[in-house]
């Protein structure tokens, strides 16, 4: 039985999606990535190094070729800098699957959704595949959904903050009103809230932080990738009903 | 002698060169890159083709671990 998932016409076996940010060191990177069975990776794009040219680069660890790339827009404040920096990143890679990110505040790193969606509309006009993180708001997702974006990807809770779901409610709904996969992107701390994002429904869970700051986040982003197959599989076996009272699990006929 | 930014920093050139020469002098292997030149993204396939002259403005970018 195969459940795949699928975003911008491509088949994933995965739905664990990991960023590469925040690692010792690339080693480490890849043998995380390696742990989670993620087949999507986000990256970001940065001006190189003149002064140091020869310094390993995270391509030479992780083969595009055998990952998907996701550029990313992190640290973009308006619409304008993120559409820059995704051209660009098109250009680097030769792709047009990327995840559009517009940053509207420091210290919580909330989106900006109205700079959010007129830089969705121009990528997409210029041919992009645009998985969009956003709030966890259901009018703005379908704002999001309704010009065209691949994939909707509202916070868990604030990036990096690890501080699990905070409104499940919002996520689910989104989920039931979407005809294109929903992610939860940023927020999640560890496997449980992984497991709970895709029990909501999600299609896929994008994270970083949570594998990068863990102790031994190599063992965590194995229990990342089991979490994410559990919360699935949970998903899809559809829960029992929850009661008030007990409900013995052992027949009562021919009891002695 | 021309004057270029790169990557936000001042860098004197003996004379005006084209991207692939530009790139090979300072050791950055071109395939993993991308170039904007004065706002406008260069394609690859054109690198051997854009000259860099005086007071023109460069980024040159790459995938770099982020989340």
């Amino acid at each position: 039985m195969t459940d795949t998932f699928s975003v911008a016409g491509k088949e994933y076996s995965s739905r664990l999606i990991v960023g590469t940010g925040k690692y010792k060191d690339f080693g480490e990177t890849k043998l995380a990535v390696e742990a989670s069975g993620a087949e999507i990776v986000t990256v970001a794009v940065r001006r190189v190094n003149i002064a140091s040219p020869g310094e390993p680069m995270l391509v030479d660890y992780l083969d595009p070729k055998k990952y998907t790339f996701l550029p990313n827009t992190a640290g973009c404040f308006t619409g304008d800098d993120a559409v820059r920096t995704l051209r660009l990143a098109r250009e680097a890679g030769g792709w047009d699957l990327v995840k559009l990110e517009v940053l509207g505040d420091q210290k919580t790193l909330y989106p900006n959704m109205p700079e959010t969606v007129e830089a969705a509309k121009t990528l997409i006009k210029e041919g992009f595949q645009v998985m969009v993180y956003c709030t966890d708001d259901p009018i703005q997702a379908k704002v999001l959904e309704d010009i065209g974006c691949c994939a909707i990807m509202p916070l868990g809770a604030p990036i990096g903050s690890g501080l699990g779901i905070q409104n499940p409610v919002g996520i689910r709904i989104i989920v039931e009103q979407a005809n294109v996969p929903v992610l939860v992107d940023a927020g999640v701390g560890t496997a449980s809230e992984a497991a709970q994002a895709m029990e909501l429904g999600c299609d896929a869970v994008l994270m970083n932080t949570a594998i990068a700051e863990a102790k031994d986040p190599i063992r965590m982003a194995r229990a990342m990738n089991h979490a994410v197959q559990a919360g699935r599989d949970a998903y899809l076996s559809g829960r029992m009903p929850k009661k008030l009272y007990a409900d013995p699990s052992s027949p009562l006929a021919g009891l002695i | 002698m021309i004057n270029v930014t790169i990557n936000g920093d001042q860098h004197s050139l003996d004379k005006a060169v084209c991207l692939v020469d530009l790139l090979e002098k300072f050791d950055i292997e071109h395939d993993k890159v991308a170039i904007e030149h004065n706002l406008e993204i260069v394609p690859k396939s054109t690198f051997a083709n854009v000259m860099v002259g005086d007071g023109d403005n460069l980024e040159i970018v790459h995938f770099i671990g982020g989340g």
